[in-house]
């Protein structure tokens, strides 16, 4: 069973947004709403400012609180590590929406349930890459197998220097961004 | 519908029981259906047309309908990828307010009054003005304004009917000088997409372009390899773009100077011997007056013109200079800023020539020598009166220098225009000066508009022809000049919607209305292209499936000791010190020029583009618009402050001519200097049929007012015109 993950290589970046809209035409998403989306952060003053470019969706966390927090068991945890829906179980209560730290999720208002990236589960199956890394301009986005040494992500986590978001919050994500120039620590 | 926990079960227990509930949601019915096997989508190779670059594209078609796009691998500008735009393509494809019958003006212009008619009624009654225009004044009296495939169809058209008149607005208004300046300096133009060799280099400089928000495909792709290759980036910019967020130096120039830079930097390499002597002895010429023009251009008169530090243009220049030849200072491609812009275009030039960079690994690759022979056609007849496009200017381009034809049909001289047809552009956005243009569209006897979109151009035509998009159609082979040679195909996804057409039947139709059928001698274009494969020995059904050839061994990136270079220039060398423009009057080495600045309470307007924007052309598509519905207004946040201007908050520009613009949010920032504002191009749509883009944001076109005019090929520089910022509701 392989154990998909998602490295973002941040110094590739360039919030071209192609991410954004290849998502939401995979994955029919609702008007006004994002599966992913692409912050930019900027810091400092005129002329000495430093910016981060981060693109952001579902960490597909190993500890994941939406799963725990889901009171009809829809949100679950697949073999291989990506946090799923099972759309028939759903209510839309919100739980999940409210539990995850990563603003990642959305209620589906059209079709009545929870929402979110399913790393392109479909594509997966097909032996595509997800819509978003298929389409990344920039080859900003690795997906792949962590038990595959071999694999892309394995390759970039093993040679260079990446972190998770929000670590503290012991959620441990399965995306992992790779900031700056530098090997492991 | 809101989603309500009724509404939900309701919905649920429906998908349960029975399909049903999938009927009134088709597109849902037949993605599950697919899913479950029952349906298989197909994948139609074509190319993109939401901007320039052409990416190979792969449309999937699902029962009918293209869900999704996808970048063909195959192809040297997509490799697999699409932008933010051509993933939005299909958005432009079922855009509600798309035209959708000819149709025909029935008040005033500009009123955007108009009647449907049918296409014959529609054709007849252009080609009945276009016979009285040439029986009365001759066929040079009708002019067309082209950008894009469109083109292919219609510049035939109208060499057809007698008239050398063309005007595109990717000349005058865009590349033109820059195409100009490296033409004087090394005998050609640097292309389109641009030949430069990004992953190769040590050292790339951008000079205001702003890469990543200018989303150029492949051109994008090669900029993040280099910049995860670890290359030194230097960003020239008076704003921190996402570009210059990414920049090991970042020199926030003061606007209009660049030229200063560049003479500054040329002085240095030269000073300090950092030019490659051996690469200059074999192929350039003009050194000597060269390295005398510049002798004064020391980095410390640059850093007053500039406001940037002598240190850190010596510290610059010298990091050109230490990694040559592996250096790219893009040409960028939006160059009419300042009037100056071909002798800005030739500065870059001639520090590619000193760094040794042109045709060498980390530069500017050389394109392909590899060619394809012409489909002959007959030929098209000899104009009676001399073409008027390319007004007095020595060095204008064949496209044509839009602002002459304007000016041609406001005052006569040197004969009246009397007819226009406009294709794939948008004049009123993309020309300087609108009230000129709404003036010289007024005195016309004839306006045709051939678009998609109720444009704004479109809403003063006389007669509007709603071209299918080009998911619905076949245009031109494309061939690529890029390192190798390819040929690429655009054919329908799916049958035209509405009552759309595609251009090229157009054409033909109007052709055979004027008695010009001759010149479009197949009965589809398709016929067309299978004829072009068969003189190419291409196999078309293989094209058709593939979408793209490259054709093999046609590349020639570097010069080698078995290849030399090749310059057509006067003197068959890089041209450091340019006879041609010296003998038309014109500064043989460039020289900088100091331009006008912004009053007190002035901003200098300068504009640039979104990543998910092409010019005007996509502000109404639904799933860019989403993105970004409207432009904003980049102000420095220590001026705001001054102004009593909050982020968000929406303001008014006002020119220096008393133009004011629609409402406009300003977005208050760290990132840009205090002597300019900043805002994207294309916003502020005048057209009512654009239901999204009508009055969104602000129209930095009809902000310039004012544009300096390049003496050397007649482009229009438009970065010279300055606003104050108001706060909304405030009227000075």
């Amino acid at each position: 069973m392989p154990k998909y993950a998602m490295v973002v290589d941040q110094r590739r970046c360039v919030a071209c947004m192609a991410c954004v809209v290849a998502c939401k035409k995979e994955n029919e998403v609702p008007p006004g709403q994002f599966r992913t989306r692409v912050v930019e952060l900027v810091e400092g003053e005129f002329p000495r400012l430093r910016m981060e470019l981060r693109s952001e969706l579902c960490n597909h966390c190993d500890n994941p609180p939406c799963v725990y927090n889901c009171p009809t068991g829809a949100s679950y945890k697949a073999a291989d590590g990506m946090v799923l829906l099972k759309k028939h179980r759903c209510v839309g209560c919100k739980a999940c929406v409210a539990s995850c730290p990563y603003d990642a999720r959305y209620i589906n208002e059209e079709k009545g349930f929870a929402d979110k990236c399913t790393f392109c589960s479909q594509r997966i199956a097909e032996g595509k890459q997800p819509a978003c890394v298929a389409t990344c301009i920039g080859k900003s986005r690795i997906f792949g197998d962590l038990d595959d040494p071999a694999s892309a992500v394995s390759a970039a986590l093993r040679d260079n220097h990446h972190e998770v978001l929000l670590a503290s919050a012991g959620t441990k994500p399965r995306v992992f961004y790779i900031k700056k120039f530098g090997t492991p620590e | 519908m809101k989603f309500s926990r009724r509404t939900f079960l309701k919905a649920s227990g429906a998908a349960g029981c029975s399909l049903a509930a999938y009927a009134a949601l088709p597109e849902k019915f037949l993605l599950w259906a697919e899913e479950q096997g029952m349906l298989k989508a197909s994948y139609v190779p074509t190319f993109c047309e939401i901007c320039f670059w052409k990416c190979g594209a792969m449309a999937k078609v699902l029962n009918g309908r293209v869900v999704k796009l996808e970048g063909n691998p195959a192809h040297p500008g997509a490799r697999g990828k699409l932008c933010a735009r051509g993933n939005g393509g299909a958005g432009l494809l079922y855009d509600p307010n798309r035209l959708k019958t000819p149709l025909i003006r029935t008040g005033a212009r500009g009123e955007q009054k108009y009647r449907k008619a049918t296409w014959d009624e529609a054709l007849d009654l252009i080609a009945s003005k276009l016979k009285r225009i040439k029986a009365e004044s001759g066929p040079e009296s009708v002019a067309l304004f082209t950008h894009g495939t469109p083109t292919d169809h219609f510049l035939p058209l109208l060499f057809a009917y007698g008239s050398p008149n063309v005007g595109m607005p990717s000349f005058a208004q865009c590349r033109g000088p820059r195409d100009v300046g490296l033409e004087l300096t090394f005998g050609e133009g640097i292309g389109s997409p641009e030949r430069v060799d990004l992953t190769r280099s040590k050292v790339l400089v951008l000079f205001g372009s702003h890469l990543g928000e200018n989303m150029h495909n492949s051109q994008v792709q090669d900029f993040a390899d280099a910049l995860a290759a670890g290359s030194k980036l230097i960003v020239v910019d008076p704003r921190f773009s996402i570009a210059a967020g990414k920049a090991h130096s970042w020199l926030p120039i003061r606007p209009a100077t660049d030229l200063a830079l560049m003479l500054a930097w040329i002085h240095v390499i030269i000073k300090e011997q950092l030019y490659d002597k051996a690469y200059l002895d074999s192929y350039a010429t003009g050194f000597a007056e060269l390295a005398e023009a510049v002798s004064d251009c020391t980095p410390e008169w640059a850093a007053k013109e500039t406001d940037l530090s002598a240190e850190s243009i010596v510290e610059t220049a010298r990091l050109l200079g230490h990694n040559a030849p592996n250096v790219c200072i893009h040409p960028g491609r939006h160059a009419t800023w300042y009037g100056d812009d071909v002798q800005r275009s030739r500065a870059i030039g001639i520090l590619a020539a000193l760094l040794g960079s042109w045709g060498r690994e980390g530069g500017y690759f050389l394109a392909t020598r590899s060619s394809l022979p012409k489909l002959e056609g007959k030929p098209f007849p000899e104009p009676v009166k001399a073409p008027l496009n390319l007004g007095n200017f020595p060095f204008a381009g064949a496209e044509g220098v839009t602002q002459e034809i304007r000016r041609a049909t406001l005052t006569g001289e040197p004969y009246p225009i009397k007819g226009w047809i406009v294709t794939g552009t948008n004049l009123m956005k993309a020309m300087p000066n609108q009230k000129e243009t709404v003036e010289a569209i007024n005195k016309l006897d004839l306006l045709v508009v051939v678009d998609v979109m109720p444009t704004d151009t479109a809403m003063m035509a006389d007669v509007i022809l709603p071209e299918c998009t080009y998911l619905e159609r076949h245009d031109a082979l494309a061939v690529g000049k890029g390192r190798s040679l390819s040929i690429s195909l655009r054919q329908p996804a799916l049958q035209p919607l509405y009552d759309s057409k595609p251009g090229w039947w157009i054409a033909k139709q109007i052709a055979n209305r004027l008695d010009l059928g001759d010149y479009f001698p197949w009965q589809t274009l398709e016929e067309k292209i299978q004829a072009q494969c068969a003189l190419w020995g291409v196999n078309y059904q293989e094209l058709k499936k593939v979408g793209t050839i490259t054709i093999p061994d046609s590349a020639n990136p570097y010069i080698t000791a078995d290849a030399p270079a090749e310059f057509k220039t006067g003197s068959g060398k890089i041209e450091l010190y340019s006879k041609e423009l010296k003998e038309k009057g014109f500064d043989p080495v460039p020289r900088y020029t100091r331009h006008p600045g912004p009053r007190p309470g002035e901003f200098r307007l300068v504009y640039g583009r979104s990543p998910v924007h092409t010019f005007s052309r996509t502000a109404n598509n639904p799933e860019l618009h989403e993105l970004y519905p409207e432009n904003e207004v980049w102000i420095n946040s220590g001026k705001a402050k001054e102004l009593g201007v909050k982020n968000g908050e929406y303001v008014v520009l006002v020119n220096q001519d008393g133009v004011r613009s629609n409402r406009i949010k300003a977005k208050v920032t760290q990132r840009i200097r205090t002597d300019c504002v900043y805002v994207v191009h294309g916003f502020g749509a005048a057209s009512k049929g654009l239901s999204r883009a009508f009055a969104k944001g602000a129209d930095d076109q009809g902000m310039i007012t004012r544009y300096a005019v390049d003496p050397i090929c007649g482009s229009t520089g438009m970065h010279v015109n300055f606003v104050r910022v108001e706060k909304e509701g405030v009227h000075a």
